[in-house]
């Protein structure tokens, strides 16, 4: 019980007196994690969106994928993302591994089906009837597409909380292709896995307490976004 | 509808790697040479060691090290595969085989510690001041708690081969667990299971204050914990940065090194924790 109290502390020590070691690494977790979600949402959404409005064959094969790949254990992504990188690997000319671009790379293989599913089920879910009236209207494709992911906000917001929920919290693949290196890809979780196994309990909690509230505040922020635009139905 | 997919989906591939490449801070192609992969074992990492010598080391020097902290098992099979460009561990008799097949050169000793035997005080197995051997036999006799590393570590290497000498089979055996963990997890996990491990003495003390384990069997010859540092060799692998794991070998030898080696842990620990060998 002490280390929690412990932990609280230091915890907040070091984010008052602004520990440079601490806030890298916090600020370092805050950019590799939202640039993997904005690139899953760039990918995941126009993915969930088109298996939602076509039918066409092997379309069911390829949404049990995608509900598939929602459950991708990130150590595995983590290893084949490793195995690509290499530098004998397939694309080892690039010289990526252990870089935070490797960490992005693998977050958003992780994310990204799940931004896919969760938008897919999201615009699935939307009153046909709606649909054939915004076409009534005689909307472009485009706008049409713009007024069905409007329409859809609540679940597209859902699909992105969901996205960023799955790698700041992801530990393994970060470890694998980031190498956990410090000052440059050691972010929040491989930061924690590190004190544990060094036996600084109080740091490691802390760092458990930085990346709880910074989760904590992202994740209000989309929510508020969220419940605030339903708001005005 | 096709065809306008596409082309929004290609700008949006083309926005996300852009992206993707921009935002990390530094250029991916240009640095190139200047970094240095460091393949090494979760007991210079662990311990702290790492964490004084690497910047002093990139200060002078201007190479940037990545350090890879796993177990020297699979820091030698990053080796053997060209992937790290230098490699700082200790299992001289797994070592060999990677100087003798020129994987590896530039092979310099660089520091020793030693293996302890560490368990609960109440010492079940009744192993305090035996030799190495004859501790692990009376660990076996008792069927006391023996927490293994299980990972191909240097350290786990050393412990088989005392197993062997000791001629008992420890895998299977319900009271032996493998922990699969780097050395600091596996000591705590001793502590927690009240059960005897083999760690080495820097990662004992610097965990010390959070174990309730005390020193059983020590100083016995079998017990001596070297490292090695050494650079892969280039002529094998083309993209390996030789320069820059020349100028870290050449660092860990260098007198000033040593020295700090030798100084590492003293004030905190009233006790070195490595051994400085290179410098006679």
């Amino acid at each position: 019980m002490n280390i929690f109290t412990e932990g609280l502390q230091s915890a907040f020590q070091m984010l008052r007196s602004l520990d440079p070691d601490v806030l890298s690494i916090t600020w370092r977790t805050i950019h590799v994690s939202t640039v993997a979600t904005f690139i899953s949402i760039l990918i995941g959404i126009p993915i969930g969106t088109i298996l939602a409005l076509t039918r066409f064959r092997g379309r069911g094969v390829l949404v049990s994928l995608i509900n598939f790949g929602m459950g991708l254990p990130p150590v595995v992504v983590g290893l084949a993302t490793w195995l690509m990188l290499t530098r004998y690997g397939p694309l080892g000319m690039f010289n990526l591994l252990y870089t935070p671009t490797a960490i992005i790379m693998a977050q958003a293989v992780i994310a990204s089906p799940i931004v896919a599913g969760f938008s897919l089920a999201a615009i699935q879910s939307l009153n046909p009837k709606m649909l054939l009236q915004i076409q009534a209207l005689g909307t472009t494709r485009f706008q049409y597409l713009m007024l069905l992911l409007w329409e859809a906000r609540l679940g597209i917001l859902s699909a992105v909380i969901a996205g960023f929920g799955g790698v700041i919290s992801e530990v393994g693949a970060s470890m694998m292709v980031g190498g956990n290196i410090r000052g440059y890809t050691r972010v929040l979780t491989t930061a924690t896995v590190l004190e544990v196994s060094k036996g600084k309990f109080e740091l490691a909690t802390a760092l458990s307490i930085i990346l709880l509230a910074l989760t904590f505040v992202i994740v209000s922020l989309l929510s508020f976004l969220q419940q605030r635009k339903s708001a005005f139905r | 509808m096709k065809k306008s997919f596409i082309r929004i989906q290609s700008i949006i591939f083309c926005i996300a790697l852009f992206l993707m490449l921009g935002a990390t801070q530094s250029p991916v192609c240009a640095e190139e040479s200047k970094d240095v992969i460091l393949s090494t074992t979760t007991s210079t990492v662990d311990s702290g060691l790492l964490d004084d010598l690497i910047p002093v080391f990139e200060k002078k020097t201007g190479y940037r090290v990545k350090t890879i902290s796993v177990g020297t098992g699979q820091a030698l099979a990053m080796g053997e595969k060209g992937e790290a460009d230098v490699l700082l561990v200790h299992a001289p008799a797994a070592e060999k085989k990677l100087v003798d097949a020129s994987v590896v050169i530039n092979y310099q000793l660089v520091m020793h510690n030693d293996f302890i035997i560490v368990g609960p005080a109440s010492d079940p197995a009744k192993i305090k001041g035996k030799t190495a051997l004859d501790a692990f036999k009376a660990i076996d006799a008792a069927s006391a708690v023996f927490i293994s590393r299980g990972d191909d570590s240097g350290t786990h290497k050393k412990e088989q081969s005392l197993w062997k000498d000791a001629n008992v089979t420890p895998t299977g055996k319900p009271w032996y667990h493998e922990s699969g963990q780097g050395m600091g997890a596996t000591v705590l996990m001793a502590s927690e299971k009240v059960g005897y491990t083999l760690t080495d003495r820097a990662t004992y003390l610097a965990q010390k204050a959070n174990l309730k384990l005390d020193i059983l069997s020590e100083g016995d010859k079998p017990l001596l914990n070297i490292y090695h540092v050494m650079q892969v060799n280039p002529e094998k692998f083309s993209k390996v940065n030789a320069a820059g794991a020349k100028a870290f070998v050449e660092f860990m030898i260098a007198p000033d090194t040593q020295k700090m080696i030798g100084e590492f842990g003293k004030a905190k620990y009233g006790a070195s924790l490595f051994f400085p060998d290179a410098v006679k």
